[in-house]
């Protein structure tokens, strides 16, 4: 069984944490076009690669981004979400 | 066969004889003897009968692959089936039988199969179940003929422990390599735990002696140095059967399955010696010269009297030695090759000096059978010449395939070497380790110094993330131990590949030649490898007749990923408790006092409605309904998800959650609140009540409660609001008092002032009923004066039973889910995810009121705005049937426009109130606008029934907020 490092309690078991899909930067809804805002609910980061992912340490409650490269099965780094720097879009 | 003198370091306790039967027969054997070296000492060399022909079969290995020679064995009321027979210590008592007969081991009836070989092709399996018509005639038939041993159902119970282990360096494999890296990462600093499936330290150090007992005596004093050191932890009789990601290995123990997380795994396992093929190499009596080995060196067994050794590498010379030293009459060595090797050289010397005849440029012909049903002759084929042995034994010493399938499911790549004619490991991942024959090292010097090297690189590389350099570079190949092609056709057939499937030559190439010309597909068609000892003995041989068939070479092939466990594990070491949790609300135990026919719902089970004696479901159904509209009525709601919100900025939060305001809620009051995901579809909706300024209580839906709230976590995180969030699900219970006479029945059970003026419709109060502090709600939840109250867990059932008590002159009772889902109908409450599916928006559910699109922002809110400028696809409508209508429909039937679908029933049921059909259905609007569709029920008739405006019921809403005269 994988390991996951959480950034709170350290490395636990994978069958401790969820996942909530990929972190997607949301565009700003009072400007974006239909076609741009259709397009960050719909599509996904198909391809196998290098993913920012969300992840949470369940029995903690702590969520936190894991970049993983799934070609190889790794856990690259895990870290707390920060917002954007000013200037972006945060909702 | 017979018992040898004894030796240093054999299995057997020649002072303590083990009586037990085998196929009705009592025979003694030692104690430490396996199951068939007892029958061996015994004078037997017929374990068991192959898995599709039905042929007698003895030895092949005696290392744990002899699938032939499975047992299915009673002891202490226990029948166990599928016992390894050559590796499992014979205990006194047993009671041991061979699993693949029938009739016994001697007259298998099914012995017949042996001579109607010709008529089952390869791939028969699949050709047989070509026809529909015969499909059942096989099944039963495949069903009678195939399967091994018998579960005995009526064993007792068994509890398995399982445990977990830790350690820096695990190593896999206790022969001269593995217990040399075992030491020497120990002698780093490093925590070592050892695996060997054996009994004892030293695998083949200790067998394979070419009659030169130093060669034992150097691994045994590794293997002594390593039973005593402070940091090597070893585990006998043990099986790491399968390898799974960050160095998890299952290593399966007589008793239990030990769960180990090590920081580096080295591999160092050796290498199955592979069999020669050529006819009759199945025969009681052939066997692998290693098996020989083990047999005279581990349990004091002469496997033969008169020993032919057919060999192509210096480990059949150093057998044939053992033989003559162990004081076997070896009559000929047989080499296929046309020259020796240098090691061989050497050993074939001595052999000469002994008398023993050796030939070279050797065809093996055929072995032949005798009157016991063992081999008797073995023809070879030396040029032209032919050349027929009497003996009683045939060796085989023609190579070995490495045991890499942990390696393989670790993600090791691996490369076909030309000059040592066998798979090494090319690139290994991080921190897996290879060593020993693995690697390609065969001489006792070389796997040691192997171990050694790798146990030191394991043990100093602990944390690093890169892999190892490389695997050892080869140490020079003084001699191949491997034959290129040992494999022999014969006009007649009956040359086994596989010994488990009973698969010839002439099997492989047609699989072959019908297509099926690849590694995965030749295994998946012709079952080569799909036995019990999944291929050990017969994936290299059948890849090498794949190379030839296909006139490439193995370099262009790979061997499958065995995948774990690659070795049998027991089920009831897999077994075990569930982990699903089921939860109960405090009334678990006087809802089933009271009649509740249970339904399972979330992880919870309610009620669906309390048994009346003598009295039909609906008929109970719609008492329960009656009591509420009529009267009062109680339900258990304690499986909603029950979270608290707190901080200044909680209402902005449950603002962007939900799609109404809660910013503006005032202090004391409920609104119900719809969820929405990022493209407008619902999933949740509860109510919302703000308790104070900065803190607000809410429930969600039973199903979403723990999924939601975390999802309130990561959206918290997300917006970088901070708000406190708290899940009370299991910590309060919840029910909902409702009917014209509820406030009756509260009333005397508190102080608070229960008026309208003091506690309107949809407010909030917290206070005490009973002694006990509650919060209490004022919805409409089922559309009649109610209270929904929540209260410590540990205080439910206390005042469940009170208020059943206060309202016996009300006439309470309580109702279930399912005369909630009736009086939410009658009030035309959507129920989410009933009236709705995955792909439901907000807009077709026909609520504007709960949506408040002038908000900054909610979730869903965007995709809400480009949803309203686009035709709803479907939109949820009330219907009703007259009540002389006799047909009903059923949630989920079909809405139907002529050749189209047009919609599906989402809700329906008849109203005891209303006294006929009502329901819901998410319709086409075009075709709800035409006030009436049909439904096709069951049988397939349609039937009409007509759109009307929900709710069905008091659609001004009088009854909840001020209340209806009982």
């Amino acid at each position: 069984m994988k390991i996951m490092t959480c950034p709170i309690n350290g490395p636990r078991l994978i069958s401790e944490f969820a996942y909530a899909g990929e972190v997607k930067e949301m565009p700003d809804p009072a400007t974006a076009s239909d076609a741009v805002w259709a397009d960050y609910v719909f599509n996904k980061n198909g391809p196998a690669g290098i993913k920012h992912e969300w992840w949470c340490h369940t029995p903690s409650g702590v969520w936190f981004i894991a970049d993983r490269d799934t070609t190889r099965d790794i856990i690259l780094r895990t870290y707390l979400y920060s917002r954007p720097a000013a200037g972006a879009y945060a909702p | 066969m017979m018992r040898l003198p004894p030796i240093k370091g054999e299995w057997i306790d020649r002072n303590t004889p083990v009586d037990f039967q085998f196929e009705h027969t009592a025979y003694t054997g030692l104690r430490g003897d396996s199951i068939t070296s007892a029958l061996a000492a015994n004078g037997l060399h017929i374990f068991g009968r192959s898995f599709k022909y039905h042929r007698t079969r003895g030895f092949l290995s005696a290392a744990n692959h002899d699938v032939n020679a499975m047992m299915q064995v009673s002891a202490n009321g226990r029948s166990t089936p599928n016992v390894r027979g050559d590796v499992t210590r014979v205990a006194s008592g047993w009671q041991i039988s061979a699993v693949n007969t029938r009739g016994g081991l001697h007259k298998d009836r099914f012995a017949i199969l042996n001579r109607l070989s010709r008529f089952l092709p390869v791939g028969f399996y699949y050709k047989a179940f070509h026809s529909k018509r015969l499909f059942p005639w096989w099944e039963t038939m495949f069903r009678t003929l195939t399967g091994l041993g018998a579960v005995d159902l009526k064993s007792a119970h068994r509890t398995t422990p399982k445990r977990y282990d830790f350690c820096d360096v695990l190593v896999i494999g206790g022969g001269p390599s593995g217990v040399s890296a075992a030491l020497a990462a120990a002698e780093q600093g490093a925590h070592v735990l050892l695996v060997d499936e054996n009994p004892a330290l030293g695998g083949s150090g200790l067998y394979a002696q070419a009659g030169d007992p130093s060669i034992a005596a150097a691994t045994e004093a590794v293997c002594a140095r390593v039973l005593s050191h402070p940091r090597i932890r070893v585990l006998l009789s043990s099986t790491a059967a399968g390898y799974y990601a960050d160095h998890w290995i299952p290593v399966v123990t007589p008793e239990a399955i030990v769960k180990v997380r090590a920081r580096a795994v080295i591999i160092a396992q050796g290498a199955y010696e592979q069999p020669a093929v050529f006819r009759g190499n199945d025969l009681p009596g052939v066997l692998l010269a290693s098996a020989a080995q083990r047999l005279m060196y581990r349990y004091s067994v002469a496997p033969a009297q008169r020993v032919a050794i057919l060999t192509a590498n210096a480990e059949g010379y150093a057998a044939a030695l053992d033989a003559v030293s162990r004081g076997l009459d070896v009559i000929a060595v047989l080499d296929l090759r046309s020259a020796r090797g240098t090691d061989s050289q050497a050993l074939a010397d001595e052999l000469t000096r002994r008398g023993v005849r050796l030939v070279v440029q050797v065809e093996p012909v055929e072995a032949i059978v005798g009157r016991t049903g063992g081999v008797a002759h073995l023809r070879y084929r030396v040029g032209s010449t032919d050349t027929t042995l009497d003996v009683d034994g045939v060796w085989m010493s023609v190579g070995f395939a490495p045991a890499n399938a942990l390696l393989h499911q670790a993600g090791a790549t691996m490369r076909y070497d030309v000059a040592l004619e066998q798979f090494l490991p090319d690139r290994l991942p991080v921190g897996i380790y290879a060593c020993g024959k693995v690697t390609g090292h065969y001489s006792l010097a070389a796997r040691m110094s192997d171990g050694e090297r790798v146990g030191i690189s394991a043990a100093t590389r602990l944390d690093q993330t890169e892999p190892a350099p490389s695997p050892s570079a080869l140490l020079a190949i003084r001699e191949c131990p491997n034959h290129p092609y040992p494999i022999f056709a014969h006009p007649e057939g009956k040359e086994f590949v596989d010994f488990d499937e009973d698969l010839q030559i002439r099997d492989v190439i047609n699989a072959c030649q019908e297509g099926f010309d690849s590694t995965e597909l030749l295994k998946r068609y012709s079952t080569m490898g799909m036995g019990p000892s999944q291929g050990k003995h017969s994936n290299l041989n059948a890849l090498r007749i794949l190379a030839k068939v296909r006139g490439d070479s193995l370099t262009e092939h790979a061997l499958t990923t065995a995948r774990p466990m690659y070795h049998p594990v027991p089920m009831a070491h897999l077994a075990g408790r569930g982990f699903m949790p089921e939860r109960q609300t405090p009334l678990d135990a006087d809802h089933a006092a009271l009649g509740a026919v249970w339904m399972p719902a979330a992880n919870w089970r309610r009620p669906e409605y309390y048994a009346i004696p003598g009295v039909s479901r609906e008929a109970a159904i719609a008492a329960e309904v009656h009591a509420v509209r009529h009267g009062v009525g109680l339900i258990d709601v304690g499986t909603l998800g029950k979270i608290e919100a707190h901080g200044p900025q909680a209402g902005e939060f449950l603002d962007r959650v939900y799609t109404a305001r809660y910013s503006n809620l005032k202090v004391g009051m409920t609104r119900y609140g719809l969820m929405l995901d990022e493209s407008g579809v619902i999933i949740d909706d509860g109510v919302i009540a703000r308790l104070t300024a900065e803190s607000f209580y809410f429930t969600t839906t039973t199903g979403n409660s723990a999924t939601l709230f975390r999802e309130f976590g990561r959206l918290a995180t997300w917006w970088g609001l901070p708000v406190g969030l708290v899940n009370l699900t299991g910590q309060y219970a919840a029910f909902n008092l409702a009917g014209p006479r509820s406030r009756e029945v509260l009333a005397p059970l508190t102080e608070m002032d229960l008026s309208d003026a003091a506690f309107p419709y949809l407010a909030v109060r917290e206070g005490h009923i009973a002694g006990i502090p509650c919060r209490l709600m004022r919805v409409g939840f089922v559309g009649e004066l109610g209270y929904e109250i929540h209260l410590p867990f540990d205080a439910g059932l206390d005042l469940w039973r009170m208020l059943l008590e206060s309202g016996k002159a009300q006439g309470i009772r309580p109702f279930g889910v399912e005369a909630q889902r009736m009086l939410r109908l009658e009030k035309g409450h959507v129920i989410i995810g009933q009236d709705t599916d995955g792909v439901t928006n907000a807009l077709e559910i026909d609520a504007p009121w709960a949506i408040k699109m002038d908000k900054p922002f909610f979730i869903g809110q965007r995709s809400l705005a480009i949803l309203a400028k686009q035709p709803l696809k479907q939109t949820l409508v009330g219907f009703k049937l007259p009540a002389s209508a006799t047909d009903r429909p059923r949630e989920c039937h079909l809405i139907i426009d002529g050749d189209r679908i047009a919609g599906r029933v989402t809700s329906v049921g008849v109203s005891p109130t209303l006294g006929h059909v009502i329901g819901l259905a998410l319709v086409d609007p075009t075709v709800a606008n035409r006030g009436h569709f049909q439904v096709r029920i069951d049988h397939g008739e349609l039937i009409e029934a007509t759109v009307t405006p929900f709710p069905f019921f008091d659609a001004a809403g009088a009854r909840q907020k001020i209340g209806a005269t009982p």
